[in-house]
């Protein structure tokens, strides 16, 4: 069972597209798992301006897409990196156990896309996989599983 | 057009009809009397259940000595897999890689306990092969299970086929006819069927009741202990509405079976066709030719089932699909990757399974909703840009 937040994220998904020009852009987990989420970013003196995102999945992968982008808008680059998918649940009042790794893949999606931007402009980086306590995916999508 | 609310779920479960439910009111208010007992309203419990019995071994072509009732599908699986097994003691069973869980996951127990097994691979239109189904046969097989039809592509196997080669060998056939009874005439006599289940939501009757049939002289080991009931085969105080229920829904589903049937599949035809005309990259699931009259299945490339199904739940329509995050597992639809779809397919199957109750607007509406939904999630799925044809690649 969803709650109404994660169904108002999924039917009305916040900043769903994609941003020409990206300062970085993040893509992670694989189709044959179910769910691939794909970040945006546009970051202006270190400042996120704008964050658009893409995600093939179910209910709770676009709602965690959603709600990731709407938690780092406006944020400096290193708050963003500060999210965790603990934050991402908590702002969609909950998400069912099955679902936590949708969570994590948001969270990943976020970090991938800082590292993208980092790497760029050559700015040294020890971003790391959050790792996942998930237990509902089969394993191809590339966060490490704790 | 205006939103409606379309009912495509039939194979997960039918509304009881209300003729059915009438029926079954009585019995729980006014005729209560529990069967075993010898004062009258006992006795006219016990003579309902009899004539339910009746009108459904009628129904089946068998002797109504030979129906047992049960609590549904997965207990009439149950009772007759593990009955023939705890009878038997050890040996090999033959099933298909498409049968429901609760055949699977049944076989798998007995597996564990030293029983061992053959899962025969289907075609591309769901179909397992006779040839390998004889080939499958060793000296110490003691059960062949082969469902009916298939829940989720609506496969209908050559049942009678392989209940003749069953008899060749001496082997017990069972079959899970969930899905198919009452939507296809079935006759165990003529089909060579030693034992068959099937489940009254199904087909218009209600939830929590079901039955086995088992033919004169198969006698698998009971797998509910207790009282005498059901001819001291399966133990528990009958579900006496539930059971009327079952024989009214069964006598009356299959009283307008021949009107139903071509009704049905042009309904049925007419939204495969449109589906896969007017949205690429999608594909059907299972054949046509030996298929339910109701089921669709339809994968639907680049987009993910749950979202899918998501969506058409706020447009009104209730359809369900194979993917991994709607089968409550690591991987979608054992069914359709036994068909040969890859994961990625599978993952964006629908399945809408109408019947008598869906009507020609219904069609209308799905077909109308359906590519608008599809656009909407395609709009925002990262791989749909891969498509072969895409000119901005």
């Amino acid at each position: 069972m969803y709650s109404d937040k994660v169904m108002d994220h999924f039917s009305n998904p916040r900043n769903v597209g994609e941003i020409e020009n990206a300062d970085g852009v993040g893509e992670v987990g694989n189709a044959k798992c179910g769910d691939i989420m794909r970040m945006y970013l546009k970051i202006d003196n270190d400042i996120i301006t704008d964050v658009k995102f893409k995600t093939f999945g179910c209910g709770a992968a676009v709602a965690t897409s959603s709600m990731a982008t709407e938690l780092i808008k406006g944020k400096s680059v290193k708050d963003a990196l500060k999210l965790t998918n603990k934050a991402v649940i908590e702002a969609l009042d909950g998400l069912p156990p099955v679902k936590v790794h949708c969570s994590v893949l948001a969270e990943e999606a976020v970090k991938a896309a800082v590292k993208d931007y980092y790497d760029r402009n050559g700015i040294e980086n020890d971003i790391e996989s959050p790792g996942c306590s998930c237990t509902s995916c089969c394993g191809d999508c590339g966060v490490e599983h704790k | 057009m205006e939103k409606r609310f379309v009912y495509a779920d039939n194979a997960a479960t039918t509304r009881v009809k209300p003729e059915v439910f009438a029926k079954m009111i009585p019995y729980f208010t006014e005729h209560y009397g529990n069967p075993s007992s010898i004062y009258s309203i006992g006795r006219d419990s016990a003579v309902a259940i009899l004539h339910a019995r009746e009108k459904i071994a009628q129904c089946l072509n068998c002797d109504p000595n030979e129906i047992i009732f049960t609590s549904g599908g997965s207990e009439s699986d149950n009772a007759a897999i593990t009955g023939i097994a705890k009878k038997r003691g050890k040996g090999h069973i033959i099933t298909s890689k498409i049968e429901h869980h609760a055949v699977l996951h049944t076989v798998q127990a007995l597996e564990k306990e030293g029983f061992e097994a053959t899962y025969l691979d289907v075609d591309g239109d769901g179909i397992i092969s006779l040839d390998a189904l004889r080939a499958a046969i060793r000296e110490d097989t003691i059960l062949i299970t082969i469902m009916y039809a298939n829940n989720e592509i609506g496969s209908i196997q050559p049942i009678k086929q392989i209940g003749e080669i069953a008899r060749e060998h001496k082997i017990p056939f069972h079959t899970d006819a969930v899905q198919a009874a009452g939507h296809l005439k079935i006759d165990v006599r003529a089909e060579n069927i030693d034992m068959l289940s099937l489940s009254a939501h199904k087909f218009g009757g209600p939830k929590g009741t079901g039955v086995l049939y088992v033919k004169r002289g198969i006698n698998p080991k009971n797998l509910i202990l207790g009282g005498g009931q059901e001819r001291g085969k399966r133990a528990g105080t009958e579900n006496i509405a539930g059971i009327i229920g079952t024989a009214e829904a069964l006598s009356l589903t299959l009283s307008h079976i021949d009107e139903v049937t071509p009704r049905v599949t042009a309904m049925r035809d007419r939204l495969i066709d449109g589906i896969l005309k007017n949205i690429p990259y999608t594909r059907l699931n299972g054949g046509r030719e030996h298929r339910l009259p109701g089921n669709v299945n339809i994968s639907v490339e680049y987009i993910e089932g749950e979202s899918l199904i998501l969506l058409l739940d706020l447009n009104g329509i209730c359809a369900s699909s194979g993917s991994a995050c709607t089968t409550g597992s690591l991987d979608p639809s054992h069914v359709l990757l036994a068909l040969g779809l890859t994961h990625e397919v599978a993952h964006g199957s629908l399945r809408l399974t109408i019947n008598d109750e869906t009507t020609d607007e219904d069609i209308d509406y799905i077909l109308e909703v359906l590519p608008k939904v599809v656009d909407r999630l395609r709009a925002m799925s990262p791989v749909w840009e891969n498509r072969p044809d895409n000119k901005n690649k």
